[in-house]
């Protein structure tokens, strides 16, 4: 579960070798559209995305919003749903029989392919069938991670537990739990990538004319290359954004799960 | 030890037979036991004698398939929801999200004791096993014998008239063990509980216990008990005294005499 340290990296380094790896791509991308004038038309160079970013604001960020709310709606619904159903299935051999088969199978349809027949399933103007596609998609991690995550207590402590005469309610409350809480925080963090990438490119299969997904594959048929790139970025915003807020907490979770 | 009081533990033809996947292991056969209130018993044998199980059997993690057991004239089911026994083992088995205090105080929030108590009685745990300024660290700050004092204080916390211990020490360096040991029987002394007490270390037991208790596997049984019985306070100097010495070959003759396998493994 600890992080893997590959060779010690002197620590300025941790901080300055991505900036380095950055700053060259950038001069690479701007050397071949902008130098070189070399790039297909529809690879614009950083700046003019960046300025179409920032002109263009207001309505991407009325998508950002559109695309964040159902990637996070789905998180949200997806996590709870799997939390309930690890717990169910980690105390009863049945759920657990017939979960397991369910969620591989699930874990091997490639969700976002479902999207078309969901959207027709709910009606093309709403967004349930992007943020049911989100919700599956979170579920799987979150479900995968918590159930192992309540099988980890140790023999010492349930030892410890039964010994002090505690009922099962205080042992699920103060063993069983905080013992998964980690795993728990490790499958959010899988499944806030996978909700965004599934909300967004659901977008792509129809549904009502509004997201990130939509804005890009609307504007990129229609050949505005620096307007569909400033939408990606916005994509990559809100990406990084939920991965940020999961990694810290999966941190906070786990700084005293060894010893 | 006074007679009019139960007897802390009594064990009458006990048995104690696992089935598993790969048939039957006769664990513990016929064992007979009794254990004064107050008192400090060693159980000691080579691996696989049936110690550890005798003692789960005492603390209700593991039932009995034949005999009668009772724990201060309880069974030993009750004396477990009474909180009669405080328990220690090998493993620390200390929370790592807890700190020190939390950790103590686990079994009297398990008990439903709100704050304040158990505040008050970690302050006099941890004077006790002299962690007073350690309260609020995690385990992981810990080291190892420092670890197992925090359990030690943990077993204590409802009180307990009874410990119980599984080989506590057994991970523990000889330095870090000895010091251990001396704190220990001033603990018992303090607080009068009795106890029962898992060893490897035939040292350990002649100075830590008034009976030793011998036991050998396959069944696991009881052959032998000796009476310590060495007057006095138990410091440093018992270590070099004659007398010692002299429990400490009858308790090797005693282990010995019993067929053993590899007699001093620890
Ligand atoms: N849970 C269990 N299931 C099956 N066999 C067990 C179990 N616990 C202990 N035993 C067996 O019972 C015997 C006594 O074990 P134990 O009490 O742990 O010995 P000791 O503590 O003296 O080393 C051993 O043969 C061991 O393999
Ligand atoms: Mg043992």
């Amino acid at each position: 579960m600890t992080p893997v340290e590959p060779r010690a990296l002197p620590r300025w380094a941790r901080y300055v070798a991505p900036i380095a790896v950055g700053v060259i791509g950038l001069g690479l991308w701007m050397l071949y559209t902008s130098v070189l004038g070399a790039a297909p038309r529809m690879l614009p160079d950083p700046v003019s995305i960046l300025q179409e970013l920032i002109a263009r604001w207001d309505i991407i960020w009325a998508d950002m919003l559109v695309t964040g709310t159902n990637a996070l709606i789905g998180l949200l619904v997806g996590s709870a749903v799997a939390i309930a159903l690890a717990a169910l299935a980690a105390r009863s051999r049945a759920v657990d029989g017939m979960a397991a088969p369910l969620v591989a199978a699930l874990a091997v349809v490639p969700i976002v392919a479902i999207t078309p027949v969901l959207n027709t399933m709910f009606g093309a103007s709403s967004q349930f069938g992007r943020q049911a596609v989100a919700g599956l998609a979170a579920f799987i991690p979150v479900f995968v991670n918590v159930l192992r995550g309540l099988r980890q207590t140790r023999a010492v402590h349930r030892d410890v537990f039964r010994a002090s005469g505690a009922t099962s309610d205080q042992t699920f409350r103060f063993l069983t739990f905080p013992t998964a809480l980690p795993y728990l925080t490790t499958g959010l963090r899988l499944a806030s990538s996978l909700a965004v990438i599934s909300a967004l490119v659901a977008e792509y299969f129809g549904g009502p004319a509004e997201g990130i997904g939509t804005a890009i594959a609307t504007y990129a048929k229609s050949g505005r290359a620096d307007l569909a790139w400033a939408y990606v970025a916005g994509g990559i915003i809100i990406g990084l954004a939920f991965f940020l807020v999961a990694s810290l907490l999966e941190r906070l979770a786990s700084r005293r799960s060894s010893a | 030890m006074t007679s009019a009081l139960p007897a802390a533990v009594k064990a009458t033809g006990v048995d104690k037979v696992f089935t598993g996947s790969r048939g039957e292991v006769t664990a513990l056969a016929g064992v007979d036991l009794e254990v004064a209130a107050g008192e400090f018993v060693s159980l000691i044998g080579p691996s696989g004698c049936g110690k550890s199980t005798l003692l789960r059997l005492i603390a209700d993690l593991e039932t009995s398939t034949g005999g009668t057991l009772e724990i201060f004239g309880k069974s030993a089911s009750q004396a477990r929801q009474d909180q009669d026994y405080g328990i220690a083992f090998q493993q620390a088995g200390l929370l790592p999200w807890r700190t020190v205090r939390d950790n103590i105080g686990l079994p009297l929030q398990l008990h439903g004791q709100d704050k304040r108590t158990r505040a008050a009685r970690v302050d006099e745990l941890t004077a006790l096993v002299g962690l007073d300024e350690f309260v609020d660290h995690h385990p992981d700050q810990l080291s190892g014998g420092m670890q197992q004092r925090v359990a030690i204080a943990r077993a204590l916390a409802s009180q307990p008239r009874l410990l119980l211990m599984d080989e506590p020490f057994g991970a523990l360096d000889e330095m870090t063990r000895e010091y251990l040991q001396s704190e220990l029987t001033r603990i018992a002394a303090e607080t009068q509980a009795a106890v029962v007490f898992v060893t490897h270390s035939i040292p350990e037991a002649v100075f830590l216990s008034d009976r030793v208790v011998v036991m050998s596997p396959r069944p696991g049984r009881i052959t032998d008990i000796i009476d310590v019985s060495l007057a006095g306070e138990r410091d440093e100097a018992l270590r070099e005294s004659p007398a010692y010495f002299e429990r400490v070959t009858a308790v090797r003759e005693a282990l010995h005499g019993t067929h053993v396998d590899r007699p001093n493994e620890r």
